[in-house]
Protein backbone atom coordinates (compact mmCIF):
# COMPACT_ATOMS: atom_id res chain seq x y z
CA UNK A 1 0.00 0.00 0.00
CA UNK A 2 1.26 3.44 -0.94
CA UNK A 3 0.25 6.93 0.03
CA UNK A 4 -1.39 9.01 -2.70
CA UNK A 5 -2.13 12.72 -2.49
CA UNK A 6 -4.15 14.82 -4.89
CA UNK A 7 -6.43 17.81 -5.03
CA UNK A 8 -10.07 16.88 -5.53
CA UNK A 9 -12.55 19.68 -6.16
CA UNK A 10 -10.09 22.15 -4.68
CA UNK A 11 -9.41 20.23 -1.47
CA UNK A 12 -6.18 18.39 -0.68
CA UNK A 13 -6.93 14.72 -0.08
CA UNK A 14 -4.80 11.68 0.55
CA UNK A 15 -5.24 7.98 1.09
CA UNK A 16 -3.50 4.65 0.97
CA UNK A 17 -3.94 2.63 -2.20
CA UNK A 18 -2.63 -0.45 -3.97
CA UNK A 19 -0.81 -0.21 -7.27
CA UNK A 20 -3.90 -1.46 -9.07
CA UNK A 21 -6.33 1.00 -7.45
CA UNK A 22 -8.10 2.93 -10.20
CA UNK A 23 -8.84 6.62 -9.87
CA UNK A 24 -12.57 5.79 -9.96
CA UNK A 25 -12.12 3.35 -7.07
CA UNK A 26 -10.07 5.83 -5.05
CA UNK A 27 -12.77 8.47 -5.50
CA UNK A 28 -15.68 6.17 -4.72
CA UNK A 29 -14.27 3.84 -2.08
CA UNK A 30 -11.35 5.82 -0.69
CA UNK A 31 -13.00 9.23 -0.57
CA UNK A 32 -16.64 8.04 -0.52
CA UNK A 33 -17.42 10.38 -3.41
CA UNK A 34 -19.88 8.18 -5.26
CA UNK A 35 -21.00 10.74 -7.84
CA UNK A 36 -18.45 9.32 -10.28
CA UNK A 37 -20.09 6.19 -11.64
CA UNK A 38 -18.51 2.98 -12.91
CA UNK A 39 -20.63 1.63 -15.73
CA UNK A 40 -18.75 -0.66 -18.08
CA UNK A 41 -15.32 -0.59 -16.38
CA UNK A 42 -13.79 -0.97 -19.84
CA UNK A 43 -13.53 2.73 -20.85
CA UNK A 44 -16.42 2.46 -23.30
CA UNK A 45 -19.33 4.14 -21.51
CA UNK A 46 -17.98 7.36 -20.02
CA UNK A 47 -20.02 7.31 -16.77
CA UNK A 48 -16.70 7.71 -14.90
CA UNK A 49 -15.44 10.82 -16.73
CA UNK A 50 -13.70 13.33 -14.45
CA UNK A 51 -11.31 16.17 -15.16
CA UNK A 52 -7.62 15.68 -14.37
CA UNK A 53 -5.46 18.78 -14.63
CA UNK A 54 -8.22 20.32 -16.74
CA UNK A 55 -8.68 17.42 -19.17
CA UNK A 56 -11.58 14.95 -19.28
CA UNK A 57 -10.44 11.37 -18.75
CA UNK A 58 -12.08 8.04 -17.94
CA UNK A 59 -11.30 7.45 -14.28
CA UNK A 60 -11.88 3.69 -14.62
CA UNK A 61 -8.87 3.52 -16.91
CA UNK A 62 -6.30 5.49 -14.93
CA UNK A 63 -4.37 4.45 -11.86
CA UNK A 64 -4.68 6.55 -8.72
CA UNK A 65 -0.91 6.36 -8.14
CA UNK A 66 -0.21 7.54 -11.69
CA UNK A 67 -2.17 10.70 -10.82
CA UNK A 68 -0.38 11.44 -7.56
CA UNK A 69 -0.25 15.23 -7.21
CA UNK A 70 -2.91 15.84 -9.85
CA UNK A 71 -5.83 18.23 -9.61
CA UNK A 72 -9.11 16.35 -10.08
CA UNK A 73 -12.61 17.74 -10.56
CA UNK A 74 -15.59 15.40 -10.20
CA UNK A 75 -19.32 15.87 -10.53
CA UNK A 76 -19.38 16.80 -6.83
CA UNK A 77 -17.31 19.86 -7.73
CA UNK A 78 -19.60 21.11 -10.48
CA UNK A 79 -22.30 22.92 -8.47
CA UNK A 80 -21.95 26.62 -7.73
CA UNK A 81 -20.34 27.56 -4.38
CA UNK A 82 -23.78 28.29 -2.89
CA UNK A 83 -24.92 24.77 -3.74
CA UNK A 84 -27.15 25.74 -6.65
CA UNK A 85 -26.79 23.82 -9.88
CA UNK A 86 -24.23 24.98 -12.42
CA UNK A 87 -25.43 26.22 -15.79
CA UNK A 88 -24.81 22.82 -17.40
CA UNK A 89 -26.50 20.88 -14.60
CA UNK A 90 -29.49 23.24 -14.65
CA UNK A 91 -29.78 22.83 -18.41
CA UNK A 92 -29.87 19.04 -18.03
CA UNK A 93 -32.75 19.50 -15.59
CA UNK A 94 -34.59 22.11 -17.69
CA UNK A 95 -34.36 20.08 -20.90
CA UNK A 96 -34.88 16.67 -19.33
CA UNK A 97 -31.39 15.56 -20.35
CA UNK A 98 -31.57 12.45 -18.18
CA UNK A 99 -33.89 9.64 -17.34
CA UNK A 100 -32.30 7.05 -15.03
CA UNK A 101 -29.38 9.37 -14.35
CA UNK A 102 -26.63 6.77 -14.34
CA UNK A 103 -24.66 8.28 -17.23
CA UNK A 104 -25.35 11.85 -16.13
CA UNK A 105 -22.18 12.55 -14.10
CA UNK A 106 -20.03 11.58 -17.07
CA UNK A 107 -22.27 13.46 -19.50
CA UNK A 108 -22.01 16.65 -17.43
CA UNK A 109 -18.23 16.34 -17.09
CA UNK A 110 -17.80 15.74 -20.82
CA UNK A 111 -20.14 18.63 -21.59
CA UNK A 112 -18.09 20.93 -19.35
CA UNK A 113 -14.89 19.84 -21.10
CA UNK A 114 -16.45 20.45 -24.50
CA UNK A 115 -17.76 23.92 -23.65
CA UNK A 116 -14.38 24.90 -22.22
CA UNK A 117 -12.63 24.23 -25.55
CA UNK A 118 -15.57 25.08 -27.81
CA UNK A 119 -17.99 27.55 -26.15
CA UNK A 120 -20.55 27.54 -29.01
CA UNK A 121 -20.53 24.04 -30.49
CA UNK A 122 -22.82 22.99 -33.30
CA UNK A 123 -25.19 20.10 -32.73
CA UNK A 124 -22.90 17.88 -34.82
CA UNK A 125 -19.92 18.88 -32.70
CA UNK A 126 -21.80 18.06 -29.49
CA UNK A 127 -22.78 14.65 -30.82
CA UNK A 128 -19.23 13.94 -31.99
CA UNK A 129 -17.77 14.96 -28.62
CA UNK A 130 -20.12 12.63 -26.77
CA UNK A 131 -19.03 9.55 -28.72
CA UNK A 132 -17.35 8.18 -25.61
CA UNK A 133 -20.39 8.71 -23.37
CA UNK A 134 -23.16 6.17 -23.66
CA UNK A 135 -26.73 6.75 -22.48
CA UNK A 136 -29.22 3.89 -22.80
CA UNK A 137 -32.32 5.94 -21.85
CA UNK A 138 -32.62 9.21 -23.69
CA UNK A 139 -31.50 8.58 -27.24
CA UNK A 140 -29.20 11.56 -26.59
CA UNK A 141 -31.64 14.07 -28.01
CA UNK A 142 -32.31 16.00 -24.82
CA UNK A 143 -28.71 15.67 -23.66
CA UNK A 144 -27.53 17.38 -26.84
CA UNK A 145 -30.27 19.96 -26.44
CA UNK A 146 -29.27 20.65 -22.82
CA UNK A 147 -25.62 21.15 -23.79
CA UNK A 148 -26.59 23.47 -26.64
CA UNK A 149 -28.78 25.43 -24.21
CA UNK A 150 -25.99 25.57 -21.62
CA UNK A 151 -23.77 27.15 -24.27
CA UNK A 152 -26.28 29.99 -24.51
CA UNK A 153 -27.63 29.02 -27.91
CA UNK A 154 -31.28 29.06 -28.90
CA UNK A 155 -32.59 25.50 -28.83
CA UNK A 156 -36.22 26.23 -29.67
CA UNK A 157 -35.59 24.79 -33.15
CA UNK A 158 -34.34 21.54 -31.62
CA UNK A 159 -37.83 20.48 -30.59
CA UNK A 160 -38.34 17.06 -29.09
CA UNK A 161 -39.07 14.71 -31.96
CA UNK B 1 -6.69 -7.05 -12.16
CA UNK B 2 -3.83 -8.60 -10.23
CA UNK B 3 -1.84 -6.23 -8.09
CA UNK B 4 1.65 -5.01 -9.00
CA UNK B 5 4.41 -2.74 -7.82
CA UNK B 6 4.11 0.75 -9.29
CA UNK B 7 7.02 2.94 -10.32
CA UNK B 8 6.85 6.47 -11.68
CA UNK B 9 10.32 7.54 -12.77
CA UNK B 10 11.12 11.15 -13.66
CA UNK B 11 13.82 10.48 -16.28
CA UNK B 12 14.36 8.05 -19.15
CA UNK B 13 17.42 6.63 -17.38
CA UNK B 14 15.38 5.84 -14.26
CA UNK B 15 12.65 4.28 -16.38
CA UNK B 16 15.15 2.02 -18.16
CA UNK B 17 16.51 0.94 -14.79
CA UNK B 18 13.02 0.20 -13.44
CA UNK B 19 12.12 -1.78 -16.57
CA UNK B 20 15.17 -4.01 -16.12
CA UNK B 21 13.40 -5.71 -13.21
CA UNK B 22 11.71 -9.09 -13.45
CA UNK B 23 8.37 -8.96 -15.34
CA UNK B 24 8.35 -5.19 -15.50
CA UNK B 25 6.11 -3.52 -18.06
CA UNK B 26 6.03 0.07 -19.33
CA UNK B 27 2.75 1.97 -18.92
CA UNK B 28 1.84 4.73 -21.37
CA UNK B 29 -1.64 6.16 -21.13
CA UNK B 30 -2.98 2.74 -20.22
CA UNK B 31 -5.98 2.91 -22.52
CA UNK B 32 -5.20 -0.56 -23.85
CA UNK B 33 -2.95 -2.01 -21.15
CA UNK B 34 -5.25 -1.37 -18.17
CA UNK B 35 -8.31 -3.01 -19.82
CA UNK B 36 -6.01 -5.91 -20.80
CA UNK B 37 -4.84 -6.24 -17.20
CA UNK B 38 -8.43 -6.13 -15.94
CA UNK B 39 -9.12 -9.15 -18.13
CA UNK B 40 -6.00 -10.79 -16.65
CA UNK B 41 -4.51 -11.11 -20.12
CA UNK B 42 -1.48 -9.29 -18.75
CA UNK B 43 -0.18 -9.43 -15.20
CA UNK B 44 3.14 -7.59 -14.84
CA UNK B 45 4.95 -7.69 -11.50
CA UNK B 46 5.92 -4.05 -11.86
CA UNK B 47 4.28 -1.31 -13.87
CA UNK B 48 6.58 1.55 -14.85
CA UNK B 49 4.64 4.71 -15.71
CA UNK B 50 6.20 6.84 -18.45
CA UNK B 51 3.79 9.69 -17.75
CA UNK B 52 6.00 11.85 -15.56
CA UNK B 53 9.09 12.12 -17.76
CA UNK B 54 9.10 15.71 -19.07
CA UNK B 55 11.65 14.98 -21.84
CA UNK B 56 9.18 12.47 -23.36
CA UNK B 57 6.19 14.81 -23.61
CA UNK B 58 5.53 17.42 -26.27
CA UNK B 59 5.58 18.27 -29.96
CA UNK B 60 8.38 20.21 -31.66
CA UNK B 61 10.07 20.71 -35.02
CA UNK B 62 13.76 19.82 -35.34
CA UNK B 63 16.47 21.38 -37.51
CA UNK B 64 15.62 19.02 -40.39
CA UNK B 65 12.03 20.27 -40.34
CA UNK B 66 10.69 16.98 -38.98
CA UNK B 67 7.82 16.95 -36.48
CA UNK B 68 9.16 15.31 -33.31
CA UNK B 69 6.69 13.91 -30.84
CA UNK B 70 7.70 12.72 -27.40
CA UNK B 71 6.78 9.09 -26.78
CA UNK B 72 4.51 9.92 -23.82
CA UNK B 73 2.58 12.66 -25.64
CA UNK B 74 -1.21 12.16 -25.53
CA UNK B 75 -3.21 12.07 -28.77
CA UNK B 76 -5.08 15.28 -27.83
CA UNK B 77 -1.78 17.17 -27.55
CA UNK B 78 -0.66 15.91 -30.96
CA UNK B 79 -4.03 16.92 -32.42
CA UNK B 80 -3.52 20.46 -31.11
CA UNK B 81 0.20 21.02 -31.44
CA UNK B 82 1.00 19.25 -34.73
CA UNK B 83 -1.85 20.97 -36.57
CA UNK B 84 0.26 23.78 -38.03
CA UNK B 85 3.18 21.62 -39.22
CA UNK B 86 1.50 18.33 -40.14
CA UNK B 87 -2.29 18.68 -40.38
CA UNK B 88 -2.91 15.12 -41.65
CA UNK B 89 -1.13 13.70 -38.60
CA UNK B 90 -3.07 16.03 -36.27
CA UNK B 91 -6.34 14.99 -37.92
CA UNK B 92 -5.51 11.32 -37.44
CA UNK B 93 -4.72 11.92 -33.75
CA UNK B 94 -7.98 13.84 -33.29
CA UNK B 95 -10.06 10.82 -34.35
CA UNK B 96 -8.51 8.08 -32.21
CA UNK B 97 -10.97 6.64 -29.68
CA UNK B 98 -13.00 9.40 -28.03
CA UNK B 99 -12.07 12.73 -26.38
CA UNK B 100 -11.39 11.27 -22.91
CA UNK B 101 -9.28 8.47 -24.37
CA UNK B 102 -7.31 11.00 -26.44
CA UNK B 103 -6.42 12.92 -23.30
CA UNK B 104 -4.74 9.84 -21.86
CA UNK B 105 -3.55 7.52 -24.63
CA UNK B 106 -0.05 8.17 -25.98
CA UNK B 107 1.72 7.81 -29.32
CA UNK B 108 4.46 5.65 -27.81
CA UNK B 109 1.90 3.36 -26.22
CA UNK B 110 0.06 2.94 -29.50
CA UNK B 111 3.20 2.19 -31.49
CA UNK B 112 4.64 -0.16 -28.86
CA UNK B 113 1.38 -2.12 -28.78
CA UNK B 114 1.07 -2.19 -32.60
CA UNK B 115 -2.57 -3.20 -32.63
CA UNK B 116 -3.38 -4.32 -36.19
CA UNK B 117 -6.30 -1.86 -36.27
CA UNK B 118 -4.66 1.14 -34.59
CA UNK B 119 -4.29 4.46 -36.42
CA UNK B 120 -0.79 5.64 -35.44
CA UNK B 121 1.06 2.73 -37.10
CA UNK B 122 -0.40 3.87 -40.44
CA UNK B 123 0.87 7.41 -39.88
CA UNK B 124 4.33 6.25 -38.82
CA UNK B 125 4.75 3.78 -41.71
CA UNK B 126 3.04 6.09 -44.22
CA UNK B 127 5.35 8.95 -43.27
CA UNK B 128 8.54 6.88 -43.12
CA UNK B 129 8.89 8.06 -39.53
CA UNK B 130 11.78 7.18 -37.28
CA UNK B 131 10.99 5.57 -33.95
CA UNK B 132 13.61 6.78 -31.51
CA UNK B 133 14.19 4.66 -28.40
CA UNK B 134 16.48 4.90 -25.41
CA UNK B 135 19.09 2.92 -27.37
CA UNK B 136 18.64 3.55 -31.12
CA UNK B 137 16.71 5.00 -34.05
CA UNK B 138 14.43 2.50 -35.82
CA UNK B 139 13.03 3.34 -39.30
CA UNK B 140 9.30 2.61 -39.49
CA UNK B 141 9.98 0.17 -42.36
CA UNK B 142 11.95 -2.01 -39.91
CA UNK B 143 9.86 -1.34 -36.83
CA UNK B 144 6.50 -3.03 -37.55
CA UNK B 145 6.94 -6.81 -37.57
CA UNK B 146 3.40 -8.21 -37.55
CA UNK B 147 0.30 -8.12 -35.36
CA UNK B 148 1.33 -6.80 -31.90
CA UNK B 149 4.98 -7.41 -32.90
CA UNK B 150 7.62 -4.70 -33.14
CA UNK B 151 11.39 -4.35 -33.30
CA UNK B 152 11.45 -3.21 -29.66
CA UNK B 153 13.58 -5.27 -27.30
CA UNK B 154 12.57 -6.13 -23.76
CA UNK B 155 12.61 -2.96 -21.67
CA UNK B 156 13.23 -0.65 -24.66
CA UNK B 157 11.27 2.62 -24.53
CA UNK B 158 9.97 4.76 -27.40
CA UNK B 159 11.25 8.17 -26.38
CA UNK B 160 10.33 10.11 -29.54
CA UNK B 161 8.83 9.66 -32.99
CA UNK B 162 10.16 11.82 -35.84
CA UNK B 163 7.89 12.45 -38.82
CA UNK B 164 9.26 13.92 -42.07
CA UNK B 165 6.58 16.35 -43.26
CA UNK B 166 5.14 15.47 -46.69
CA UNK B 167 3.99 17.87 -49.41
CA UNK B 168 0.48 16.45 -49.13
CA UNK B 169 -1.09 13.78 -46.95
CA UNK B 170 -4.39 12.43 -45.72
CA UNK B 171 -5.70 9.62 -43.55
CA UNK B 172 -9.03 7.96 -44.23
CA UNK B 173 -10.50 5.70 -41.59
CA UNK B 174 -13.46 3.42 -42.13
CA UNK B 175 -14.56 3.19 -38.51
CA UNK B 176 -15.66 -0.02 -36.87
CA UNK B 177 -18.50 1.69 -35.01
CA UNK B 178 -18.43 -0.30 -31.78
CA UNK B 179 -14.70 -0.03 -31.08
CA UNK B 180 -13.87 3.11 -33.10
CA UNK B 181 -10.74 1.36 -34.30
CA UNK B 182 -10.15 1.28 -38.04
CA UNK B 183 -11.94 -1.49 -39.88
CA UNK B 184 -9.63 -0.21 -42.58
CA UNK B 185 -7.50 2.92 -42.41
CA UNK B 186 -5.25 4.24 -45.18
CA UNK B 187 -2.58 6.91 -44.76
CA UNK B 188 -1.32 8.45 -48.01
CA UNK B 189 1.66 10.82 -48.01
CA UNK B 190 3.27 12.49 -51.02
CA UNK B 191 6.96 13.32 -50.63
CA UNK B 192 9.37 14.84 -53.15
CA UNK B 193 10.88 11.39 -53.73
CA UNK B 194 7.61 9.46 -54.01
CA UNK B 195 4.32 8.51 -52.45
CA UNK B 196 3.84 6.22 -49.46
CA UNK B 197 0.60 4.34 -48.78
CA UNK B 198 0.21 2.59 -45.41
CA UNK B 199 -2.78 0.43 -44.54
CA UNK B 200 -4.03 -0.47 -41.06
CA UNK B 201 -6.97 -2.60 -39.92
CA UNK B 202 -6.95 -4.86 -42.97
CA UNK B 203 -4.16 -7.40 -42.58
CA UNK B 204 -3.51 -10.01 -39.92
CA UNK B 205 0.16 -9.11 -40.41
CA UNK B 206 -0.62 -5.63 -39.07
CA UNK B 207 0.10 -2.36 -40.82
CA UNK B 208 1.58 -2.70 -44.34
CA UNK B 209 2.58 -0.61 -47.36
CA UNK B 210 0.56 -1.03 -50.54
CA UNK B 211 3.48 -0.89 -52.97
CA UNK B 212 1.44 -1.12 -56.22
CA UNK B 213 -0.55 1.95 -55.22
CA UNK B 214 2.64 3.77 -54.20
CA UNK B 215 4.15 3.18 -57.65
CA UNK B 216 1.01 4.29 -59.46
CA UNK B 217 0.56 7.39 -57.28
CA UNK B 218 4.23 8.36 -57.51
CA UNK B 219 3.78 8.53 -61.30
CA UNK B 220 0.40 10.27 -61.14
CA UNK B 221 -0.97 11.53 -57.83
CA UNK B 222 -4.66 11.22 -58.65
CA UNK B 223 -7.53 8.97 -57.73
CA UNK B 224 -7.68 7.81 -61.35
CA UNK B 225 -4.14 6.41 -61.09
CA UNK B 226 -5.22 3.56 -58.81
CA UNK B 227 -8.56 2.77 -60.43
CA UNK B 228 -7.06 0.04 -62.64
CA UNK B 229 -5.23 -1.65 -59.75
CA UNK B 230 -6.41 -4.91 -58.23
CA UNK B 231 -7.18 -4.64 -54.52
CA UNK B 232 -4.23 -5.76 -52.39
CA UNK B 233 -3.99 -9.44 -51.57
CA UNK B 234 -2.44 -11.03 -48.53
CA UNK B 235 -3.52 -12.19 -45.11
CA UNK B 236 -6.61 -10.00 -44.87
CA UNK B 237 -8.51 -10.12 -41.56
CA UNK B 238 -11.88 -11.85 -41.85
CA UNK B 239 -14.28 -11.49 -38.94
CA UNK B 240 -17.92 -10.74 -38.19
CA UNK B 241 -17.33 -7.07 -39.05
CA UNK B 242 -16.16 -7.76 -42.58
CA UNK B 243 -14.67 -10.46 -44.79
CA UNK B 244 -11.14 -10.34 -46.14
CA UNK B 245 -12.43 -9.50 -49.61
CA UNK B 246 -14.50 -6.66 -48.18
CA UNK B 247 -11.50 -5.25 -46.35
CA UNK B 248 -9.33 -5.54 -49.47
CA UNK B 249 -11.97 -3.65 -51.41
CA UNK B 250 -12.12 -1.00 -48.70
CA UNK B 251 -8.34 -0.50 -48.91
CA UNK B 252 -8.71 0.65 -52.50
CA UNK B 253 -11.74 2.81 -51.75
CA UNK B 254 -10.09 4.50 -48.76
CA UNK B 255 -6.84 5.02 -50.69
CA UNK B 256 -8.80 6.81 -53.41
CA UNK B 257 -10.55 8.98 -50.86
CA UNK B 258 -7.26 9.82 -49.14
CA UNK B 259 -5.67 10.86 -52.45
CA UNK B 260 -8.69 13.00 -53.31
CA UNK B 261 -8.65 14.67 -49.88
CA UNK B 262 -4.87 15.06 -49.54
CA UNK B 263 -3.72 18.58 -48.83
Amino acid sequence: MTQVTMTVNGKAVSGTVEGRTLLAEFLREGLRMTGTHIGCDTSQCGACVVHVNGNAIKSCTALALDLDGASVVTIEGMANPDGSLSVIQQAFQDHHGLQCGFCTPGMVMSAAALLKENPKPTEAEVRAYLEGNICRCTGYHNIVKAIMAASGQDVSAIAAE
Amino acid sequence: MYNFEFAKPATIAEAVEALAGEEAQALGGGQTLLPTMKQRLAAPATLVSLNAIPEMIGVCVNEAGEVCIGGATPHATVAREAQAQYPALAALASHIGDPAVRNRGTIGGSLANNDPSACYPAAALGSGAVIKTNTRDIPADDYFQGMFETALDEGEIITEVRFPVPQKANYQKFVQPASRFALVGVFVAKYADGVRVAVTGASSDGVFRWHEAEAALSADFSKAAIEGLAAPTGAMISDLHGSGDYRAHLVKVMTGRAVAAAS
